[in-house]
Formats: structure tokens, sequence, C-alpha cells
């Protein structure tokens, strides 16, 4: 099912304030007949579904960003207006815009209509939750809302299978004629309008809707422990542990068996086809190319499964309150905070979570720092060089100093993230004024199952799609530079020592010569871009070790008496901030929509890591760790 | 508008934890220049008109910013700073 303009359809827009359940309703109406895209040019997500009317007319549905306004203050309200006002190129001017109204808390959601209804298009007020609404004693009124609004009111049960049937039933009555024109003539309004449409929304509210004096106490309840100044930040952490638990330990069978079946597949290949180039491209080219890139897969939708279950649970805004401050003495914004979290167990889908700040300034730099937070690519290089050089002694008798050093490594990541994020803020992008943190905090509500499921599966699609294909043709690439030129008739050393990699290798090392790092790590740099933790593998073949990733005791003696201790310490320092990971970059190409910023990232991220692997290995050096 | 306001009226950013009260005005006028007009549509567009009731309902663990403020039905989160521009009695 094409979403693309099939002759006939009918292009209607869902659009609401944040947190008015309109994309709970879009599930409902399009189930998962649901194509997720970017609009051309900037990185707001195009979100369109197809549904059938009970009147037989086949409708391509969008769900618009959410918005308080048709002023257009970030790029996702602009792309919002744009649509609305059927003046975004490519996009069809809307024949029914559809506006979502949470009945609990309607206030926003009718001043919003009010602008709507100036534009003199055909109109439909859905009044979302209203089952919700009812168990908490709100009676509304539908006709006499839409008498006075002038516009059809509609209630809906987004998250119950029959609670749209009346929505579809009123839509066929609604809209008679397409609409082709723009909207011309239309300018943002201002304070004074704004406030004289509240006014009158307020108007309307009080003549048609009859609240119990008692409001809703439930969530004012739980937020008085969830944000409570200390229990609310323990509780935090609490959750937060559980989430970085489940990132790592759930995640880790699925990742297995992942890598598993890959490592099958390759070894079949390897017996299938006949030595020789085509054999080394499908096996290590293509299908570890592809392994690599898919056993990120259960962690992304791990991090997603519980970004999306706190965000519909209305507590991703309580988390942003808690962390604001904290995060904001760092010029970061309290959303930042799940993103970056997310990022200890990978970069890739911490950047993509970025998605919750509305803020273009403030999700950027969250971008630019998160590669910075220690990934778990990070940990098998880490683990192998504190193995096989820090003693496993204990300091003070009780603290584990391979503990320590991994703790070091790990605070350092936060710590220059939070630095880097400071000086950004401070000296880059000083002209901006602090943007104010200002959010709705919904009512809180259990998560529809569906919808959740239906968010997670556009997740895992949008990864695998799209990313899939930038990553992929990166691993390409490095095959290609490790397997050219093929080795000589005969030759006894590892194939990678007469690649291409092997002579950037050489090429690059005096230049990395002053961080203590040899030939050999200089040439296993350039596969590790692929993943870091390839860099184990690639270590384990340029000192010619058979047995991959398996031979890992063997590689840590290889590096216990090749390499000194300051060198060891540099490539742990290096480890720390490089940018050796081209699916990162990948997905920093696509998220910010720039190469620009994939190269300002790749650069300062190099920089840090060269300065701060010379000063090490200088100073461990001078100390006597040559 | 009045820049004169009440002797009663107070900044909400100076409000305490269980305040209650209504919005009397808003008064941008100690923002930048750039920021002061988009303030007070944002403002309004959460709800902070005149007469709106106000309850702050919770206070952030340091400095007690930010601050939860029950918005008649809804509830918003903001800073302090951007609360001194809602004047409430």
């Amino acid at each position: 099912m094409s979403t693309a303009t099939v002759s006939g359809a009918w292009h209607f827009a869902l659009v609401g304030p944040p947190n008015s359940g309109k994309t709970a309703l879009f599930n409902a109406l399009t189930g998962s007949r649901q194509k997720v895209a970017n609009y051309p040019g900037v990185t707001v997500e195009r979100k369109a579904g197809t549904l059938q009317t009970p009147g037989g007319r086949s409708v391509i549905l969008i769900d618009l960003p959410g918005t308080y306004s048709l002023r257009g203050r970030s790029p996702d309200e602009e792309i919002t207006r744009d649509v609305v006002l059927g003046r975004l190129a490519g996009e069809p001017v809307p024949d029914l815009l559809l506006c979502v109204a949470d009945a609990t808390n309607l206030r926003l959601a009718l001043r919003l209509t009010l602008e709507l209804k100036r534009l003199g298009r055909p109109l439909i007020v859905v009044v979302n939750m209203f089952d919700i609404a009812r168990r908490r004693g709100i009676e509304i009124d539908l006709d006499r809302m839409s008498a006075e609004l002038g516009v059809p009111v509609v209630s809906a049960v987004a998250v119950r299978r029959l609670g749209t049937e009346e929505l579809l039933r009123r839509i066929d009555a609604t809209v008679t004629e397409r609409q082709i024109a723009p909207i011309a003539g239309w300018t943002a309004p201002g304070a004074p309008e704004l406030r004289a449409a509240q006014k009158e929304a307020d108007r309307i509210i009080g003549a048609a809707v009859k609240r119990p004096t008692q409001p809703d106490t439930l969530t004012t309840r739980v937020d008085s422990v969830l944000l409570h100044p200390l229990a609310g930040l323990l509780i935090l952490i609490a959750i937060l542990f559980v989430m970085f638990q489940a990132v790592f330990s759930w995640a880790r069978p699925l990742m297995d068996l992942i890598s598993a079946g890959f490592d099958a597949l390759g070894a079949a290949t390897h017996e299938l086809l006949p030595v020789g180039l085509l054999q080394s491209f499908i096996q290590n080219g293509v299908i570890s190319g592809v392994g690599s890139v898919i056993v990120f897969l259960p962690q992304i939708l791990i991090v997603f499964l519980f970004i999306l279950l706190l965000e519909d649970l209305g507590y991703m805004a309580r988390a942003a309150f808690l962390m604001d401050r904290i995060m904001g003495g760092a010029g970061l914004h309290g959303r930042a905070f799940i993103p970056l979290l997310s990022s200890f167990a990978c970069a890739i889908p911490g950047i993509m979570a970025t998605r919750v700040i509305d803020q273009p300034r403030d999700r950027l730099t969250t971008i630019l720092v998160a590669p910075l937070m220690t990934c778990s690519a990070r940990i098998p290089v880490y683990t192998l060089i504190i193995s096989a050089f820090v003693p496993e002694t204990y300091v003070w008798g009780w603290i584990n100093l391979q503990g320590l050093v991994m703790f070091g490594l790990y605070a350092a990541g936060i710590v220059s993230a939070l630095g880097v994020s400071f000086i950004a803020k401070h000296f880059f992008w000083r002209e901006e004024h602090t943007p104010p943190f200002m959010l709705e905090m919904p009512d809180y509500k259990l998560p529809n199952p569906r919808s959740v499921a239906i968010n997670l599966m556009i997740r895992a699609k949008m990864f695998l799609q799209r990313a899939g294909t930038i990553i992929f043709s990166m691993m390409i690439v490095i095959w290609f530079l490790a397997s050219f030129p093929r080795p000589p008739e005969g030759a006894q050393e590892p194939a990678i020592d007469f690649s291409l990699a092997a002579m950037i290798g050489h090429a690059i090392q005096p230049v990395l010569a002053p961080l203590g790092f040899n030939w050999q790590i200089s040439v296993a740099l350039i596969p590790g871009m692929a993943a870091r933790e390839v860099a184990v593998a690639a270590l384990g073949t340029v000192y010619a070790i058979e047995g991959g990733k398996e031979a890992a005791e063997q590689i840590g003696q290889a590096l216990a008496s090749k390499w000194s201790l300051a060198t060891a310490l540099a490539v742990l320092v290096w480890y720390i901030f490089a940018p050796q990971c081209a699916s990162t970059l990948a997905v920093i190409r696509r998220e910010t929509g720039s190469w620009r910023w994939m190269a300002i990232t790749f650069a300062y991220m190099f920089g840090l890591a060269y300065v701060a692997a010379l000063i090490t290995y200088q100073v461990a050096a001078a100390l006597g760790a040559a | 508008m009045s820049h004169h306001p009440q002797p009663h009226a107070k900044p909400l950013g100076k409000a305490r934890r269980g305040f209650r009260g209504r919005v009397h005005t808003i008064d941008v006028h100690g923002h930048a220049n750039g920021t002061a007009a988009e303030l007070e549509r944002r403002l309004i567009e959460l709800g902070f008109v005149e007469g709106a009731r106000i309850e702050v309902l919770h206070e952030g663990t340091f400095g007690r910013d930010p601050i939860a403020v029950r918005v008649d039905h809804s509830t918003v989160a903001l800073r302090r700073r951007e609360a001194m521009a809602i004047l409430v009695t």
C-alpha cells in the first residue's frame, strides 16, 4: 500500500497539542498501515497512514507534530503549520483537519481549535480519551461545545477497538469536497489574539463542561512521591538502573544469538564458496558487515521500549523536570538526560532518542556529546587492555583496581561530555538566549500495548532500512581497505599486512607515534572504524593470532609483552574520545541531516582523543612507564 | 497593559510550594528584548491567561527550581526565571 498520491485518495491531517493522544488516535485509525519517512531537508518525521471510511472513501492520514499553535517555533511546528496551510512543497492541501483534544484537559486544544477555525477549512474536533474523562466525573456536552465552537465535535476512545467508529461516520458527513488551493494571507497570531482566543475557549468550556469539585488527585498524589525532591531523584535513579541492566543483560542472549547466527551463516558461505575474493567479500564484507549492524537491534529495541513506555506513561516530562537543573548547569536540556543515558548502551539509539528534545540547538548539543558516553562496544577494548596491564590488586583492601580503572574510564566519558556541552553552550552558541524550559506534565496514563508495539516496529524498521544502508556501505569500504591488495603467493604474514589498511596504518603511524602507538595499533584502528570492538579482533589479526575474539586472552598476553604501560594507557584514553565508530557517524549524518555536523563531531572527537592520548603517553613516559 | 501591578500581586517565580492564587497579569518586561514577546505568547499558549487558577504543586531538588504549576486543569513545569513574568494574586 503506497502512500504516494494514489489517485482518488483524500488527504486528512491530524493536528493537536502534545499529549492529546494524537498518535494513539493515529495508530487506532491506521493500524500498521503506516509509513514513516522524513520531510525533505529536515529531520522532522513524516508519519502517514491509510484508512477506509465507512462510506468507502480511501484516505491518507498524516500525523503532524504536536503543537500548541500554528506559530511554528521549531522545525517540527513549522512543518505542522506549512502542511495545515497547504504550502509545504510536495504535500497536498489537506481536505480535512482533525484537531485532537484530551477530554480531561481541553483548554489548550480548544484554543488551538479556534486558531484552526479561522482558516475556514473543514475541521472536526476529536475529544479523545473520553472514557477517562467520564470515569473522573467530567461531563462534556458535545452538542453544546459544537454549537459554541461552530465546528463538529466527536468523542473518541483511541485505545479501544470501536472507539473511532463515530468519528469515521462523521468524517463522511463532514467532508464533501476536495481542497486544492493553499490558504493565503495567514499571519501568526500575536499575544492579544492568543489571549482573546484562550478566554473564548475558557468561556466555551465553562458552558459545555461540568467538572467535579474534586479534581483528579491520583496524578497529584503519585507526583508527590515521584517529584519529591529526594525520593523522586532516587526513584529516577532506580528506573535508570533497571533500564541500564535491561539493555546490558536482556539484550545479551539475543545479541549472542544474532552474532552466532551470522557466524554460522558466514561459516556456511565459507564452506560453499571457493577460496578467494568472492568468498572473502561475502563472508567478511557482506555477512559480517550486516551482522555487525543488526547485532545492535536488541539493544535499540530495549532502549526504545523503555523510552516509549516512560513517554506514554507521562514519566518522561517528570524525568526532565527532575534533571533540568543538573543538566542545565552543563548547558543541556532536561530532556537530554534519557538520550545520553541510552548512549551508555550504544550511541546510535541514544542519538535517535534525541528526537524527544524539541529545541533544535539543544538536540544538536546532545547529539554532539552522546558518542562520548561509554558505549558497550568500548567494553571489549577496555577489558582487554585493563586485564593485560592493570594488576588485579585491591586498593584500601576492598576496591578492585581493575574495576576502579574501568569506573575512571566511564567517569572520564561523562565529565568530558558535560564539559564539551558546557563549552559549546557558552563559547559557540552564546548569542542564543538560554531557551526556556517549559513543558506540560500530562496526567499519568497506562501505555497502550498495541500503540507501543506499532511504534517499536517502526523504530526497528527505520534502523534497519536507513542506518543499515549507510552503515553497510561503510562496512564494504572498510572490508575493501583491509583486503586489497591481496597478499602475494606463499606469503607467511597475515593478509591484512599487505592491504591498503596496512599501508594507511604505516602512513599514519608517524602521526600517532607521539601517542606511543606502534604500526600494529595504527593498522587495527582502521577496521576498528567499523565498530570499536572490531579493533580487538584486528589486533589479533595483525599480531597473527588465530581465532580472533576467542583468543582474547592470547591477545592480552601478546599486548602485555609488546606494549609499554604508557602505550596501553594512551590507547585506553584514545578510546574514551576517538570517533571510532562508522555507524555512529552515519546516524549523526542522518539525524542532523548534514555532513557538516558529522564532520564536526569527527573532528572534535579526534582532536580530543589525540591531545588526551598524547598527554597521557608523554606524562606516563616521563614517569618511566615507557 | 498596566506595568504597575497592584501592590498585592507578586511574581509566580517567588511563590513557594502550596501557593494558590490566580493569574493577575503577564509582564515580560524583565526579559531580554528578543525573547520577551515570544515568552508572553508561549505562556499564554500554556494556559497562563488572566484569571487562570494557579497552584504551585512541586519544586525541583536544587534551588527549588524548576517548579510544577497547576494551571486550571493542566500541569506545567517551568523555571522560576520565566515564572517571574507571571504576576499572581
